[in-house]
């Protein structure tokens, strides 16, 4: 029988839920790396007992842990004792190096001036689709850095960078590359969105990237509405059997392109606010999709304090709200962006993390849901591992 | 043998229970002593001074026989209060306030 692991990133540590097929009983491992900060936890779809984590502190910077057990056990990869100490016999400990290419450059500042690009942490961490010992890693201040050693070293593909990197003006929420999207059908193809900064997609595995705005309108946020960097994209998400689909939530507005991000279009229909952050699609309709509407951008909760997931049956455009199971009084908890994830069970399978510590999950596609763990830390990210 | 005590997360970080004893050859300094820790745990490389420039991260302090020493050059040498092991050498994660 199948089997369900979700894998859940919060402030104060890791958590792992465990179901069987009819995703009724959960299971709760955790906390792992109890106390960090744990921006994102992703499986390896070629092989989903390596599961790799993104550590991080205030305090004490970046650590990536990967697990081969599918998350019993975890190691900073390169700390077996043979990993340890390099040829020329100095220690070797760089799975949490992550160091700019070259001549690091600048990128604008708050006040307009041009400002170095420094290093914070890891927001994302997306294995490739063929090789658990390749993954790619979405940094703060954005950047895209890549492993082909299991996460022992890391090299930053720094062309991200050339693509008007000195235009990129972080928001109030940092600059970050928080979403990578690995095109199923075109190993050359990667989609990368950024905070403050936009959409972009390289056709060449990495060496060049370009802006993939054209549509989107940003008339509060940016001087330009139109211009071709600086939309605050919040997430970005495809079906793998249409990879030239692409959904967006954007800060405000639910957009979709039918062409690779080469034109986009507005989809936000009869939504009740078109403000939001995650955005997901059912893994059996590739045209249905989902998004959590939040009140605006300065109130970061649901409208009327009712918790509802919207879903979409015609790819966008018009919106049912799922409400069955979901809190729908007193709810002022938020849904971060890379905290929804969806199952590939017949039924598919929903679930999302809040700012309150909830993990929702729904077993039949939204029509209703439970929640799978409550009382934990503010959940910051939710994958999902079907386990055959 | 010199004597460290790392703060929780660290400690939790390198598996290591405890005080920490380091042989740290020639001139005992707050230098000398980070890399001696470093090369015996290289899971703490970047997480007390950055990778490449080697500077303190901001929030980690270094006490030293009741003084702050965070803010003295990494070549400073240690007291002999510390290089005799009557006092550790303290890596803290500095105060959240709040």
């Amino acid at each position: 029988m199948s089997k369900v692991r979700v894998l859940v990133g919060t402030k104060k540590g890791a958590f792992i839920l465990t179901a069987d097929g009819k995703r009724k009983s959960w299971k709760i491992n955790g906390p792992h790396f109890a106390g960090w900060e744990i921006y994102h936890v992703k499986g390896s779809p070629a092989n989903p007992d390596h599961i790799y984590a993104s550590q991080s502190s205030g305090w004490f910077g970046q650590i990536i842990q990967k697990s081969i057990d599918g998350g019993k056990t975890w190691n900073p990869p390169g700390s077996r004792p043979e990993d340890l100490v390099g040829p020329g016999g100095f220690p070797k400990g760089e799975s949490n190096k992550f160091v700019y290419e070259g001549e690091a450059g600048t990128h604008k500042w708050y006040d307009g001036t041009q400002h170095p690009w420094e290093f914070k942490r890891i927001w994302h961490l997306e294995p490739s689709l063929t090789d658990p010992e390749t993954v790619y890693a979405g940094a703060e201040d954005a950047a895209i850095f890549k492993t082909v050693d299991g996460g022992k070293t890391w090299k930053e593909m720094p062309g991200l960078r050339k693509a008007k990197g000195n235009l990129w003006q972080p928001g109030a929420g940092g600059m970050a590359v928080h979403t990578i999207l690995l095109d199923p059908k075109n190993q050359k193809r990667i989609y990368v969105a950024i905070s403050a900064g936009g959409c972009f997609r390289t056709d060449d595995g990495g060496k060049t990237w370009k802006p993939i705005t054209k549509g989107l309108k940003s008339n509060f946020e940016l001087p330009d509405p139109d211009a071709e960097v600086g939309h605050c994209v919040h997430r970005i998400t495809l079906h793998p059997s249409k990879p030239d689909v692409l959904f967006m939530q954007k800060h405000w507005d639910v957009m979709r392109t039918d062409n690779a991000g080469d034109k986009w279009t507005e989809v936000s229909g009869d939504l009740p606010t078109d403000f939001g952050f995650p955005i997901d699609v059912n893994f059996n309709e590739p045209e249905t999709i989902y998004v959590v509407p939040i009140t605006s951008d300065s109130l970061h909760y649901p409208p009327d304090g009712k918790l509802r997931v919207y879903r979409s049956r015609t790819g966008g455009g018009e919106w049912q709200a799922l409400t069955k199971g979901l809190p729908q009084k007193n709810c002022f908890v938020n849904v971060l962006r890379d905290a929804m994830a969806v199952d590939q069970l017949d039924k598919c399978g929903v679930y999302f993390g809040t700012t309150g510590g909830q993990v929702y999950g729904s077993a039949d596609g939204g029509n209703s849901w439970m929640a799978i763990a409550e009382h934990l830390p503010p959940v910051y990210s939710v994958e999902v591992q079907t386990l055959k | 043998m010199i004597r460290v005590v790392l703060p929780f997360h660290l400690r939790n970080l390198a598996r290591i229970e405890g005080e920490i004893e380091l042989d740290v050859p020639g001139p005992v300094t707050i230098k000398s002593v980070v890399d001696a820790l470093e090369a015996k745990y290289p899971v703490l490389n970047g997480t007390i001074r950055d990778h490449g420039t080697l500077k303190r991260r901001a929030f980690v302090r270094f006490f030293v026989c009741k003084e702050d020493w965070s803010l003295e050059p990494p070549e400073t040498p240690l007291p002999e209060a510390v290089i005799q092991g009557e006092e550790p050498f303290l890596v803290v994660g500095a105060m959240a306030g709040g």
